[in-house]
């Protein structure tokens, strides 16, 4: 048996210069296989004393076993090799362009209305609608308008020839406020709603649309006065900007569907923004240097007969209705200077001032979305 | 309404500055829009005396003056007015001057080659009237050298105050000072209250035959005014309200409106014949007023008629044929109280609009005709001479003395700010009301009085107002409304929550939201009509007519404009209502996501060659991918024909829950259409109505129904069918499916094919069909069942089983 270590030798060489599989294939059924010479070795054991064959077959056992590692360790050697080869051929140049999904956007109108619900949906104030093709009936008789009424006239209304079965003149709502009369006579009191939606109006310039989004606000219970009016605004105003240092003006004026009436400015100062536009920007009173008043909402505390015609009792109920424009307060927040451009449909716009699909408003994760 | 400083101070006595004045008449609701002094526009222009005046040397028309400003250093001044002449006090425009009426810089300037150091100026163009025919005249003791604005009280800062349309008391100069006594900026002077007595007679009979619509209608006649220019301190009050100057009787008529609220009319009565009488106009009367336009009239308005025929449409506008002119002698003045509907009404069917009418329209003062008459009086008196008659007192407006029961209480339970009882009758007492006080059965309440020119206070919530406003509207502390008790509920209706869900899934599959017009030109709309539509009386446009009954025109129209400007892609959506005819004559307005796909999908790439346009399936990916959102139960939707004309008959479908129930519709669109809407290309589209999605059942729970993920791995097995070219795959695919409801858990088309090996009029169809076991692995007698299941069931459609 003095030959295994140079059979050792020998075959640990040949494993190390192997440089196929198919050749290390041919060492290990040269060695290991069943005609092996490590094979024929084992098998002349048997015609060995006890003695002999317990040294002999620990040395061939452990021949054997360091060929047959050392045969995997040159085939994981080679596969590795062969895989580092193979990878290197199949190199891709990432630097093109992956097939793309286009991303999409949310219009500013529809973000900022989110933002309102949400803000208001805090202050328990539900989402209320109405159509936008109303009755004569509903947008100003309900509304302490009557035929007579000179504010009739100031509203620019869109009529359409029809008439309802009632015989109430068909048009166009001029403002949300239809909205506060029809859920008053469905819901009964106590209400807390707000009314988004589409409005129309005959002019059109710089900053007037025919069309544009107006919120309505109404809350309707026992105790209400304009205290709880001002907070409701001052908390409203406050989220959706997201500063505390909202300063708010109120003034006399008068609408008559409330008794008594209030506009409300808010104050502002002009920032240089990003290539020497200025902007409006909100916060601080209007009386601070620097800064002026803007008006932004219209309101006050509901006029009786508005009460009566959304058939409630005027002396058990009052409450607070204000109003104001969606897109506005858009501009303001967000920066848009045309109103026109809220309509057009330009995906280059939309690009720029749109919102991404999953910047949806929440309390926990912020109600406006950074710039 | 717009008037000078002075003419405020004229009633109010005061040492507020203009400043301190425009802040208080914010806070009590006069809003103030702006402030402007017209002597700033003036600086520069002087008065200056004309010393010699000579032929220009080079230009017939022109002469070369010598203007002294009185510094003993005469300028020379190069003139074309006719009227410029030696001696004459004129006004000079000097260099640095900005001209009022264009804005030109005054320059030394040679002109014809003569040196000129300004401008002796025209009242047009500084702006203060129409006369153009010569310079200015000043009086010959004018000061010389002076700046003519101070000199024409021009130098006088005008305040611009916006009134609200229930404050016809503040269309007047007289009301704002009493609003802003009552606000403790000053003390209210009285009004003069000289009366005329009259030396004669009225000798025209004055009369209302239309005691509805003209309840009260005084008058007299003036003989022997001499109406020429009115006074310079009236002029600048009247153009600082915005008005031209015209003659003195008509000037003075409009100065009593803007000072007091009260209109007026005089006549020259010359051109009237016989009794002045108030009554309907009659059927085919008509009259040319004094905008020289004609005007028919009916008998549902209140005119001021003679023997001879209307002279006046009665509170709104008067007629050119009796108006007073340069050559009025005698005049007889109306001051008439006219019913405010009547007036409202008859300027509203006359699209007539005037100072007059937007006072009366709101209500007059119904104790101010006499005194009006007699101020009216008073000042003709004064300007134009002549004699006065008695004056004549027809009818009465109607009374007022309206009382208002009031607690005090209510200022902080409605206005939510306590005002002390004493400050509440200060600041009443202030506006004109009278309060007494009455006691019911222990508690006490107030009996006010509202004053007769407060027409709109007809409530204990306007007299809250009066106090709150005046007191001061800031003050109001706030008060946090009550939280409501529990936990918050969500308040957005299932349908809003919807609107929401949808739009941020569109958004995110890579759409992008327009907000498009509600309305449409009639000939876009019409292509997308099935029933009559809603088409605007008095559109603002003839683009803007028909209401939408579709939110695909408008998306269309917007993927032009962007095609227009170069976009190569184009991916819009829209939600929003769409408007049809509902019942009882009300709209039907249904909540609506349209989307419309334009250009190229995916644009040429190394990947995939060349661009590649959308096509119908990717509008039906978008349909199928939106109704999932919107919680539609998508697997057992059925895809039906019947688009509409909108669509490519061949290449549209609709999506229905049930054969009536139509969900969506997509496709693409019409090649007429795309050509109407000058779009290139095909375009593709889809409608989802978001109102006729079912509700998700067992909406009213959080809890799922229960499920344990099968052990056993699922099966899928291969299947290929010969079925007629015309028969719908998705058809076959859902027999499939249907054919073992038991093992059966989807089937899915993996292959199309038509062409060789194929018979003609048919087509392979190869479906995948994965088979789930429940309790045992699949032998093979299932695995036979469900295949000739499947087999017959495909049979029905006329499928056979590929070898």
């Amino acid at each position: 048996m003095a030959d295994t270590d140079s059979l050792r030798a020998e075959a640990l060489a040949r494993i190390a210069e192997a440089q196929t599989l198919d050749a290390l294939e041919e060492h290990r059924l040269a060695y290991l296989g069943k005609k092996g010479s490590i094979s024929l070795l084992m098998k002349t054991l048997g015609g060995m004393s006890p003695e002999e064959r317990s040294e002999a077959g620990a040395k061939l056992n452990a021949l054997r076993t360091e060929v047959a590692d050392a045969i995997a360790a040159r085939k994981d050697t080679m596969e590795a090799a062969a895989l580092e080869s193979r990878l290197a051929s199949e190199t891709l140049d990432l630097s093109l362009p992956a097939p793309e999904m286009p991303m999409g956007s949310v219009h500013p109108v529809s973000q900022v209305m989110d933002e309102l619900a949400e803000i208001f949906a805090d202050m328990g104030f539900a989402v209320a609608t109405g159509p936008e093709i109303e009755d004569d009936w509903h947008n100003f008789t309900a509304l302490n308008m009557p035929e007579s009424h000179p504010a009739r006239a100031m509203h620019d209304t869109f009529y359409f020839p029809d008439a309802d079965e009632q015989g109430r003149q068909m048009l166009l709502r001029t403002h949300t406020s239809p909205v506060q009369i029809r859920t008053m006579l469905n819901e009964g009191a106590p209400l807390r709603i707000i009314a988004p939606g589409r409005v129309y109006r005959s002019d059109s310039d710089a900053t007037h649309t025919p069309m544009f989004h107006q919120i309505e606000g109404l809350v309707i219970d026992k105790g209400i006065h304009l205290g709880h009016l001002k907070w409701t605004l001052e908390t409203f105003l406050k989220a959706f900007f997201e500063r505390d240092d909202i300063v708010l003006r109120l003034r006399p004026s008068y609408f008559p569907f409330t008794e008594p009436s209030v506009e409300v400015d808010v104050g502002y100062s002009m920032e240089r923004g990003p290539g020497g536009t200025s902007r409006r920007v909100v916060g601080g009173s209007g009386d601070d240097d620097g800064h002026a008043w803007m008006e932004v909402l219209g309101s006050g505390m509901v006029n009786r007969r508005v009460i009566e015609f959304g058939g409630l009792d005027p002396d058990e109920w009052q409450g607070f209705a204000f109003g104001t424009g969606v897109d506005r307060l858009a501009m303001l927040k967000y920066g848009m200077d045309d109103l026109r451009a809220f309509f057009d449909g330009d995906l280059r716009w939309m690009k720029h001032y749109g919102f991404v699909g999953l910047d949806v408003p929440t309390l926990s994760g912020g109600v406006g979305v950074p710039a | 309404m717009k008037f000078s400083l002075s003419w405020l101070k004229d009633h109010l006595d005061t040492d507020a500055t203009i400043t301190q004045i425009a802040a208080k008449l914010n806070a009590i609701g006069l809003e103030v829009e702006g402030i402007e002094n017209p002597a700033e526009a003036l600086a520069g222009f002087r008065v200056a005396r004309v010393l010699t005046a000579d032929r220009h040397p080079d230009a017939d028309k022109l002469q070369v003056l010598s203007v002294d400003l009185g510094d003993g250093q005469p300028l020379q001044v190069v003139c074309g007015a006719p009227n410029a002449r030696a001696g004459m006090v004129g006004v000079l425009g000097t260099p640095g001057a900005v001209v009022p009426s264009n804005g030109m810089e005054m320059r030394k300037a040679a002109i014809r080659g003569v040196e000129s150091n300004g401008m002796m100026c025209s009242s047009r163009e500084l702006d203060l009237g129409d006369d153009h025919d010569g310079i200015i005249e000043l009086p010959a003791d004018a000061p010389i050298g002076s700046e003519f604005a101070a000199f024409a009280h021009l130098d006088d800062p005008v305040i611009d105050v916006s009134i609200t349309p229930n404050r016809p008391d503040c269309m007047g100069v007289y009301g704002i000072a009493r609003d802003l006594a009552a606000a403790g900026l000053g003390t209210l002077k009285p009004v003069a209250d000289r009366v005329h007595p009259g030396a004669f007679a009225c000798p025209v009979e004055i009369r209302s035959d239309d005691r509805e619509g003209c309840p009260a209608f005084f008058g007299r006649v003036i003989k022997g005014v001499t109406n020429a220019q009115s006074p310079a301190w009236m002029q600048a009050r009247l153009k600082s309200a915005g008005q031209r100057s015209i003659s003195a009787l008509v000037d003075i008529t409009n100065y009593v409106m803007l000072t007091y609220g009260r209109p007026s009319h005089a006549y020259d009565l010359a051109r009237l014949n016989g009794a002045v009488v108030a009554r309907r106009a009659l059927p085919g009367e008509g009259i040319t007023a004094l905008n020289e336009k004609h005007y028919l009239l009916d008998d549902s308005m209140t005119v001021i008629a003679d023997d001879n025929g209307v002279h006046d449409i009665a509170g709104i506008m008067g007629g050119e044929h009796s108006g007073c002119g340069e050559d009025t002698r005698d005049v007889l003045l109306e001051v008439a109280y006219f019913d405010p509907e009547r007036i409202a009404h008859t300027g509203r069917t006359l699209t007539l609009t005037s100072d007059a009418r937007s006072r009366f329209e709101r209500g007059v003062d119904t104790d101010f005709l006499a005194p009006g008459l007699e101020i009216l009086t008073g000042l003709i008196l004064d300007i134009c001479g002549g004699e006065a008659s008695e004056a004549v007192h027809v009818g009465a407006a109607p009374a007022g003395g309206k009382v208002v029961r009031y607690e005090p209480k209510l200022a902080e339970t409605l206005g939510g700010i306590a005002v002390p009882d004493e400050e509440q009758r200060r600041i009443l007492t202030a506006l004109g009301f009278e309060i007494a006080t009455v006691s019911d059965g222990g508690a006490d309440h107030w009996a006010v009085t509202v004053p007769s020119w407060r027409p709109d206070v007809d409530g204990a919530p306007d007299i809250v107002e009066e106090v709150i406003r005046i007191h001061g509207l800031d003050d109001v502390p706030s008060v946090a409304l009550p939280r409501a008790e529990g936990v918050a509920k969500p308040t957005a209706t299932p349908m809003q929550a919807r609107e929401r869900r949808v739009r941020r899934a569109a958004a995110a599959r890579g759409l992008n939201e327009a907000i498009t017009w509600s309305f449409l030109p009639m000939a876009e709309a019409e292509a997308f009509a099935d029933e009559p539509l809603w088409v605007l009386a008095n559109p603002i446009s003839e683009d803007m007519k028909a209401m939408r009954p579709s939110l695909v025109p408008g998306l269309l129209m917007a993927a032009r404009r962007n095609m227009a400007r170069g976009a190569s892609s184009v991916r819009l959506f829209e939600i929003g209502r769409r408007y049809l005819r509902g019942n009882g004559g009300a709209s039907d307005e249904r909540l609506t996501i349209a989307v419309v796909l334009a250009g190229d999908r995916t644009q040429r790439s190394w990947q995939s060659g060349k661009a590649q346009k959308f096509d119908a399936f990717d509008a039906k990916a978008e349909a199928i991918a939106l109704l999932e959102t919107a919680g539609a139960p998508v697997a057992n939707l059925m895809v039906m024909g019947e688009a509409g004309a909108q669509y490519h008959p061949g290449q549209s479908a609709t999506l229905r829950l049930g054969p009536k129930n139509v969900l969506a519709r997509f496709g693409t669109l019409h090649p007429r259409v795309a050509r109407l809407f000058d779009l290139d290309g095909p375009v593709v589209g889809a409608e989802i109505d978001l109102e006729t999605i079912p509700a998700r059942k067992g909406a009213a729970t959080f809890t799922r129904a229960s499920y344990t993920p099968p052990a056993l791995q699922a099966v899928s097995r291969d299947f290929a069918f010969l079925v007629p070219a015309d028969l719908p795959a998705g058809e076959l695919v859902r027999v499939v499916k249907g054919a073992d409801k038991k093992r059966i858990v989807d089937s899915r088309l993996f292959d199309e094919f038509r062409g060789a090996g194929v018979p003609e009029g048919q087509k392979s169809l190869a479906i995948e069909v994965t088979l789930q076991p429940v309790e045992a692995s699949f032998t093979d007698a299932d695995l036979k069942s469900v295949s000739e299941a499947i087999t017959v069931a495909a049979a029905k459609q006329g499928a056979i089983l590929r070898g």
